[in-house]
């Protein structure tokens, strides 16, 4: 392997992990409070699609990173409506914001199919190399992100929620408030990962353009234990996968690109599947089912 | 008799049935209306797409008859995603599973040509149904052992199973004859399922009306109906009963799984005579809808089919009329599925 292979599919993993990194903790910080959000897929989606639709119409690509954090939240807060609201079933509400992200998303999207924007430009902050901001940012909002769940009251408070939300409510806490604050939260970190996809990775939109990532990162949850920092190294993890595909494709090898696309999906499951075997204990314990109130 | 009848219509199911009816009915229609305000934010027309989609449908006898094409994979991936979660398992894999059953029943079109239509169709049928059930054996094994939960596990195989028939028509199965565009040879005559009254309607509509009837007396005649509506009501106890719980998660992932599988191969086997990379435009997704707004029941599942093939059409209508994509229909089928589940109000049992 020559360097400059090696250093492509490092900053080509880095670039890829990223989008995935920031969905990840939008899931993380939604489980945490108890709350499983199957449509993280969907609102990737709608993140790709408003941002590189508001780059479009304003020339900006940190105004589309914007709008694709506000989507994203406006899309998660209808999941915490029905779900923290109304008492609906997460697994089934989560599927629902799935088929919506899907086919909003190309409604945003249509009118810029094919058009090009001038996606986030490339800051090189550092000797490492030139990364758009979002992928200098990423670590630090993992960082932050720990601190806010481990180091403060209000994490503190959430945890208490997805352990246990009765004795959370008990001790004075009100569940439903912090799991539509976490669902917020989240769904501004989704949309900026789908945001990523179509700013600063692939620079157009096409439908179901994310394929796959948001339960790539739903397993990403379950492989850092609920916990951020552990986020990190998964995404760079399929980062990686992803990266090496694409520079191996790049460079002509002679496997079928039908085969190696399946890698992460794959290698996805083969993890759940160790991760099954070794331990279960991590999970928030609330994880999935809804609170009704106390009597 | 008449006291018969009144008694019958008192019983709790009729009374369901009566207020359900109206009920779906109201749903449909206010998902059309938010759909409606959706596509004219958009800067569309709803109002000339839904007139299209009646006259296209209820128009004449073809459209009518393409409405039961569309329908015919529905009723076997949504039966595909109601028989499990009557043990409260969630199979969101009918895509994949329908493209696996697409893909081994085209195996054996392909290897075996020669074989008359009264045997090459069965085993086509048998193969799709194996391919289908290969994918979905294998959630149900992690699910069965506690490693994966099987949401998940479908979801993520619906992403590969797909590349592997693009795979195979890009590769070695690829036809000769059609060099620019990737699919493989087309079927030989024997292979392919008959269809009727000078229209697309196949023998698939009959699997689909067979697999519904047969899971609808399954369900409530049989021990196997009872034990899975056990197990789906609370798995510990039943294993403490004696019924083998694991077994029954294996088993009946697996039979889901060829029932779409089986779709698959209706669709290549009637529809499109070859195996092709676009085979289906999400209907095992739209299954799994179709199952959970029938509430599992296989009236239910029928009506709600329908409803989803005439949803599907105005997504088609949409698409050539107005330039407006197909997957917008996901819209439409999403704002149906939010209203029902925002409907169930809190309730602490938690059902």
């Amino acid at each position: 392997m020559s360097t400059p292979f090696a250093a492509a599919v490092l900053s080509s993993s880095v670039l890829s992990g990223t989008s995935l990194l920031y969905a990840t903790l939008g899931e993380l910080v939604g489980e945490r409070a108890g709350i499983v959000n199957l449509g993280l897929e969907g609102i990737m989606l709608i993140g790709a699609a408003a941002g590189f639709a508001a780059t479009s119409f304003a020339g900006n690509p940190y105004l589309g990173i914007a709008a694709a954090a506000l989507a994203g939240m406006a899309g998660n807060l209808l999941l915490g409506y029905v779900v923290i609201g109304r008492g609906a079933n997460q697994l089934a509400a989560g599927l629902a914001l799935l088929f919506f992200g899907f086919g909003a998303s190309t409604l945003i999207g249509r009118p810029f199919m094919g058009a090009i924007v001038t996606g986030l430009p490339r800051l090189a902050l550092s000797e490492l190399g030139a990364f758009d901001l979002l992928v200098w940012l990423a670590l630090p909002a993992a960082l932050l992100l720990w601190c806010l769940i481990f180091r403060t009251r209000w994490g503190l408070a959430l945890r208490a929620v997805g352990e246990d939300p009765a004795v959370a409510f008990a001790a004075g806490r009100r569940p439903g408030q912090l799991q539509y604050q976490a669902l917020a939260l989240g769904g501004l970190l989704g949309g900026i990962g789908g945001a990523h996809l179509s700013l600063a990775l692939a620079m157009t939109w096409d439908e179901g353009m994310t394929a796959g990532r948001g339960f790539i990162a739903i397993a990403l949850v379950i492989f850092a234990k609920w916990n951020p920092l552990w986020a990190v190294a998964g995404a760079l993890v399929f980062g990686a996968a992803e990266a090496l595909q694409l520079q191996l494709q790049a460079r002509g090898a002679d496997v079928s690109p039908f085969l190696m696309t399946m890698i992460p999906y794959l290698l996805t499951l083969t993890i759940l599947v160790f991760w099954g075997w070794s331990r279960r204990s991590a999970a928030p314990a609330a994880l999935g089912r809804n609170f009704f109130g106390v009597e | 008799m008449p006291r018969d009848l009144a008694l019958a219509l008192r019983s709790p199911a009729a009374l369901a049935v009566q207020h359900r009816v109206p009920r779906a009915a109201a749903i449909a229609l206010a998902s059309l209306a938010i759909f409606a305000v959706l596509l004219l934010a958009a800067g569309k027309d709803p109002f000339r797409a839904y007139r299209d989609t009646l006259l296209y449908v209820f128009g004449n006898a073809y459209g009518f008859s393409e409405l039961l094409v569309r329908m015919t994979p529905l009723l076997l991936t949504a039966v595909a995603v109601a028989l499990p979660a009557r043990l409260g398992l969630i199979n969101v894999g009918g895509e994949g599973q329908l493209y696996m059953g697409a893909w081994l029943a085209t195996a054996g079109a392909l290897g075996c040509p020669d074989l008359p239509a009264w045997l090459l169709l069965p085993l086509m049928t048998a193969f799709g149904f194996a391919g289908g059930a290969i994918w979905a054996l294998l959630p149900g094994l992690l699910r069965a052992a506690k490693l994966v939960n099987e949401t998940i596990s479908t979801l993520l195989l619906n992403y590969v199973a797909p590349l592997i028939v693009s795979f195979f028509i890009f590769g070695p199965w690829r036809s000769a004859e059609s060099a620019s565009y990737p699919q493989s040879p087309a079927f030989v005559e024997a292979a392919r399922l008959p269809s009727f009254f000078g229209t697309r309607i196949h023998l698939g509509l009959i699997y689909g009306l067979a697999c519904l009837a047969l899971y609808g007396l399954v369900m409530s005649r049989t021990r196997w109906g009872l034990e899975m509506r056990a197990i789906g009501g609370n798995a510990e106890a039943s294993l403490r009963l004696g019924i083998p719980v694991a077994g029954y998660v294996i088993a009946v992932m697996a039979i889901a799984g060829g029932i779409a599988g089986a779709a698959g191969m209706a669709e290549v086997s009637a529809i499109q005579g070859r195996l092709v990379a676009g085979l289906s435009p999400g209907y095992g997704f739209m299954g799994f809808l179709v199952a959970w707004l029938a509430g599992g029941s296989a009236a239910g599942i029928l009506a709600m089919a329908f409803l989803f093939a005439l949803f599907s059409s105005v997504g088609d209508i949409l698409q050539i009329t107005q330039g407006v994509p197909y997957a917008v229909v996901n819209l439409l089928m999403a704002v149906m599925l939010f209203i029902v589940l925002g409907q169930r109000r809190p309730s602490r049992s938690g059902a």
